[in-house]
């Protein structure tokens, strides 16, 4: 964390200095190690060992938080009689079908009660394997029954908590050790701390970053901080939690209204072509009735409204045909592969740079050099507007400029300063910032780009359907000063949504599915309320509460910490003095606290709700989670995931190690791509060695906003690669000197560092060894310092919940000295590959 | 004279991100030191100079591990170092055009418009602070953002700390926060916390620009016992002055003594 979000870091050393107790763990002892009070060193790839057993240490010494975990999580709900679990299948959970890679989900669901979901309503399973359909469950679970069969005694074998019991029974301290590399005396005291800060009067936050997401389990490595921090009652609480730390500037703002394929603003579901009809279909079939997430339909016709204003009616479904539709997977890897099969054609690259800063870089160019045209936008002249010139097969007389037919429109971008509107951060904090200055030459926003391409669009349609959608979107924003840049407040505006008097709506719960309002992210609906830009509020946090409400705006409803009704107890009574956040006012009848209340304000907690309930009418007066159909805390996903209902500790796709859980090694879901332009390494002892990629602070990912700045690029002026003086002893390896890195997929070269805060790791009986590399290198860019490109070396091998690429962990070998040039590398490589 | 102005560098909290070395660049519009990968832990920077006036220190100190039985890092030392700003400052001393001067915050400046680049100050700090730029000649260093504290403003380095590790106000503020804090650090086990140049009784009277260092401070590569190399001048003078009238004496003598011989 003090590695890559250094300004956040402060709010840790702030909290050391009124006495909490920092742990750090981490292949490398960092930056972030230093200020810890306690570093523990662990195996890339290893985390849900590590995370399992501290789970098993909960539940083998009872210390979960009974009450806590009784009434707000789906501890005591009983699981069908047909599920069967990894310890019985020796790495499978039931439901596997070997032919197609995927799960049948159905025997993971809570025991039957009442009416069953349709085959076709039932989610999870394959078609979400085959369009990271788990991703779209990112503010809420999928739909399951609102009210299974529990046994609150927890004694029911088939009862989550025993399940869970059950499940991480093998995950000891010893194992930890064996395939972690952590010394038992360090988990131990990790265990004490983590637990001995739980319960009524403290609580315990986990924060994590990519180190945790890019493996082909990332998911369910969060998943298992989830379980532990719901066990320990740590969720929905202040000072608790699990804390995404994303990689860019508002990186969650891009996925609340997003940039992904797969869904709509506010994590609505994308309408498939071959699983959708009507709107009617799409709402039947997307998600259920109960919780919050039963005002769906009120959501998806307020943006439908927002879109096409007039256009859409109840006669015509409110222009739900217009949307998009997906047919498949349209993920990043997927389309790079479409390229180079010569089936995509076209791509636009906006602040993003594959041919150096994406997994399988070579796979990448390939791609690029065989469309039609690239758009590329970006700050500076990024190697992936350059490929084609100066890319690395050029050296290796796999292409010839003159044989690569992609016209590339490069397009300089306008940088933050020279531009207005919100960032969301991950804390989903919207911050608005204004413009500093008018963008210099031909910079524009991403606003005015795709505003005027937009305008340009439309003035070429014509009167056939086929342009009915676009020729029908509102595009009408205001325009100002010599750019004509649209105005960024009333798009804000426009995401707030507007009710029927056409003036700002307050809040979600204002927005109706009879068309009568509109909203751009229901998430969002309340950041212009009252008309203000609620996220340009910057009242100093000395002149308000420690909740600081008027720094900003956070969805939703400026909640600043979500389902914080699990700040009280089951009566509405804080868990503790210390730790009272929000609680119930019997006198006022109502909700009140530090905080917005993330529940139905007026809400008693002894709420009941009836047979049949709708929407928040079927949430309990006690249930905090009110965006899962149950309103419960999920111990165990009976729906929704593609690799299984619980977490379970698989290893990397490339690993050095066995896996002794299991004679099933990897993630059997992971998707795969078996392709020549990136293979993956053979098991054995060709690659010996466990690689890790990561950032440094002194640069940022591909480097093209860092590499150009001479202040920056001086501190870290080169690729290095950080290695162990034990293996640097082996390998002939000198400080300072050159390595070789090599895996099936590429050879990079980088300068040596020796350095004992890389240690060899004692796992499974054996040592080893982790070779660490930043990778904000490449050959251009702009750059005042260049290198080789770290993500060549990467395997394309995705996690199959969503589709994010495993690069923190997989394998290589090192050689001592620089790289062979030229074809020679194609040599080396075609040596490795082929043994 | 307004009330005078320092630097307390806490390195128990510096996180190494070298925000105060780019900020410092940028705000004072230094050149860079060129692009040379050190092999030196994370430091590429090397040591302060003409065109580097903060410079962060990485010190990694390992300890057997008992996995393996090999050596692995268990701390790593980083510390942002800036001019000391002394009460007694010897670059001041020696400087024969005025181009080094003690502000009304009593921190000491170049004018990089007076300085003729004669580079006595060079040898004279005691910590090997100021340096001669190569292409000019003339002399540099941290003037402690001298054009921002005229505008009420704190220097740069400061300003983009993200832990509080600098803190830039009054010195006798500064020292007092400093005191509590090395104190509550050795309650807590940290034995060789320890302040540096906080003293007015050292070598140089006293350091504008101090620290809380956590080891020796030689391991972060300062002198540990500074002295202003101007402090025996007048003594020196004395000496010299004495030397002088002996060899006047002398040639007189000697003058003399021809004369009897003739």
């Amino acid at each position: 964390m003090a590695e890559c979000h250094p300004v956040g870091f402060q709010w840790v050393v702030e909290a050391k200095a009124r006495g909490a107790r920092v742990f750090h763990v981490d292949p490398r002892f960092t930056r972030t190690s230093a200020l810890a009070d306690r570093y523990l060193p662990i195996r890339a790839g290893s985390d849900i060992v590590l995370l399992g057993a501290l789970i098993n240490h909960v539940l083998a010494n009872e210390l979960d938080f009974r009450e806590y975990v009784l009434a707000y999580t789906n501890a005591a709900t009983l699981v069908s009689e047909d599920f069967r679990d990894t310890e019985d299948l020796d790495g499978l959970f039931s439901g596997w079908d070997p032919e197609t890679g995927t799960y049948d989900p159905r025997s993971w669901a809570y025991e039957p009660v009442g009416e069953q979901p349709s085959a076709e309503q039932a989610e999870g399973g394959r078609r979400d394997a085959e369009a990271a359909g788990a991703d779209t469950y990112g503010a809420g679970g999928p739909a399951a029954h609102p009210s299974p069969r529990t046994d609150p005694t927890l004694t029911h074998p088939r009862c989550v908590y025993q399940i869970l019991k059950r499940h991480f029974a093998r995950y000891t301290p010893e194992l930890v050790e064996q395939l972690c590399g952590i010394p038992r005396d360090g988990f131990a005291e990790l265990a004490e701390a983590v637990t001995a800060n739980s319960g009524r009067e403290r609580t315990t936050a986990w924060v994590y970053s990519v180190g945790w997401t890019q493996h082909t389990v990332g998911a369910q490595y969060i998943r298992t901080a989830s379980i532990l921090q719901l066990l320990l009652g740590n969720m929905g609480r202040p000072g608790g939690g699990i804390l995404a730390l994303r990689g860019h500037a508002s990186i969650q703002g891009s996925t609340d209204i997003p940039t992904l394929f797969n869904i709509l603003p506010g994590y609505l579901d994308m309408p498939n072509a071959h699983r959708h009809g009507g709107l009617d279909h799409y709402l039947e079939l997307e998600g259920g009735t109960t919780g919050f997430w039963g005002n769906r339909r009120a959501y998806l016709v307020s943006l439908l409204k927002a879109w096409w204003g007039e256009a859409a009616t109840e006669a015509n479904d409110f222009c739900f045909g217009h949307l998009p539709r997906i047919t498949g997977d349209h993920g990043h890897y997927t389309t790079v592969m479409g390229q180079i099969d010569g089936t995509v054609k076209g791509y636009f690259v906006v602040g993003e740079n594959p041919a150096v800063g994406s997994s399988g870089g070579r796979a990448q160019r390939l791609g690029l050099a065989n469309l039609d045209w690239l758009v590329v936008r970006d700050l500076t002249l990024v190697e992936t507007a350059t490929f084609w010139l100066d890319g690395p097969e050029l050296e290796t007389g796999e292409t010839r400029t003159e044989d690569i037919g992609t016209e590339v429109f490069f397009l300089p971008a306008a940088s933050h300063v020279e531009k207005e509107g919100t960032f969301t951060n991950t804390q989903r904090l919207l911050q608005w910032r204004e413009k500093a200055l008018d963008p210099v030459g031909d910079r524009r926003s991403e606003l005015w780009f795709y505003y005027h391409l937009g305008k340009l669009i439309r003035q070429r349609l014509t009167d056939d359907e086929i342009d009915r959608p676009v020729r029908e979107l509102t595009w009408d924003y205001p325009e100002h000063g010599v750019h004509r840049e649209p105005s960024a407040a009333a798009v804000l505006r426009e995401i707030n949504g507007v009710g029927p008097d056409g003036r700002a709506l307050s809040t979600s719960t204002q927005l109706r599915a009879d068309g009568s309002t509109t909203c751009g992210c229901w998430i969002y609906c309340g950041v212009y309320a009252d008309e203000v830009n609620q996220a340009a509020r910057r009242r100093p946090g000395r002149e308000q509460s420690a909740v600081a409400p008027e720094w900003g705006w956070a969805w939703p409803a400026n909640k600043r910490i979500l389902y914080n009704r699990a700040s009280a107890d089951p009566e509405g009574r804080p868990w503790s003095e210390r730790k009272a956040y929000v609680w119930w006012d019997a006198e006022r009848g109502e909700w009140t606290g530090h905080d917005v209340p993330d529940c139905e304000i007026g809400k008693p907690p002894g709420y009941v709700p009836p047979e049949g309930a709708f929407a928040q009418a079927s949430l309990a007066g006690t249930d905090p989670f009110i965006m899962q159909s149950d309103g419960k805390g999920w111990l165990y996903v009976p729906t929704g995931l593609v690799d299984g209902p619980l977490p379970t500790h698989y290893e990397p796709h490339e690993s050095p190690v066995g896996n002794p859980l299991y004679s099933q090694q990897a993630n059997p879901a992971r998707h795969t791509y078996h392709r020549p332009e990136s293979p993956y390494n053979a098991p054995g002892g060709r690659f010996p060695y466990v690689l890790t990629t990561y950032r440094l602070t002194e640069h940022h990912t591909a480097g093209a906003m860092s590499r150009p700045l001479a202040y920056l690029a001086e501190l870290q002026p080169e690729l290095f690669c950080e290695v162990s003086p034990r293996l640097a002893e082996e390998l002939g390896l000198v400080n300072g000197g050159w390595a070789t890195i090599v895996t099936s997929r590429a050879v990079v070269e980088a300068r040596v560092l020796v350095t004992g805060r890389v240690r060899p790791l004692r796992v499974g009986g054996r040592v080893v060894h982790q070779v660490g590399l930043p990778y904000h290198w490449g050959w251009g860019g702009g750059g005042l310092v260049t290198g080789d490109v770290a993500n060549d070396l990467m395997p394309l091998v995705l996690d199959p919940n969503v589709y994010i690429q495993e690069s923190k962990a997989m394998t290589c070998d090192v050689l001592p000295g620089r790289r062979p040039r030229g074809p020679a590398v194609l040599d080396l490589l075609e040596r490795y590959r082929d043994g | 004279m307004a009330e005078r102005m320092g630097f307390f560098t806490d390195t128990s909290i510096c996180i190494g991100c070298k925000a105060c070395e780019v900020a410092c660049k940028e705000w004072n519009q230094l050149p860079d030191d060129g692009f040379v990968f050190e092999a030196t832990s994370y430091d590429n920077t090397g040591t302060l100079g003409a065109s580097t006036w903060r410079h962060v220190a990485f010190i990694e100190q390992s300890r057997p591990v008992a996995a393996g039985g090999d050596d692995g890092v268990d701390r790593w030392l980083m510390s942002s170092d800036v001019c000391k700003h002394c009460t007694h400052a010897a670059c001041l001393d020696v400087c024969p055009t005025g181009a080094l001067f003690r502000t009304e915050f009593d921190t000491v400046v170049v004018q990089s418009d007076v300085c003729n680049g004669c580079g006595y100050c060079v040898p004279a700090c005691p910590y090997g602070v100021i340096d001669r730029r190569e292409d000019d000649g003339r002399a540099w260093k941290c003037t402690m953002c001298y054009d921002r504290q005229l505008g009420g403003l704190e220097p740069a380095c400061a300003k983009a700390c993200p832990t509080d590790s600098i803190q830039f106000g009054p010195l006798d503020e500064l020292r007092a926060r400093a005191e509590e804090r090395v104190t509550r650090l050795r309650a807590d086990g940290n034995t060789e916390a320890r302040l540096y140049g906080e003293s007015p009784d050292d070598g140089v009277g006293g350091a504008g620009a101090f620290f809380l260092l956590l080891d020796e401070p030689e391991v972060y590569g300062l002198p540990p016992d500074p002295v202003v190399t101007t402090r025996d001048l007048p003594a020196m003078w004395r000496w010299a002055g004495a030397a002088a009238l002996s060899a006047v004496g002398a040639v007189a003598l000697a003058f003399l003594g021809t004369g009897e011989r003739r």
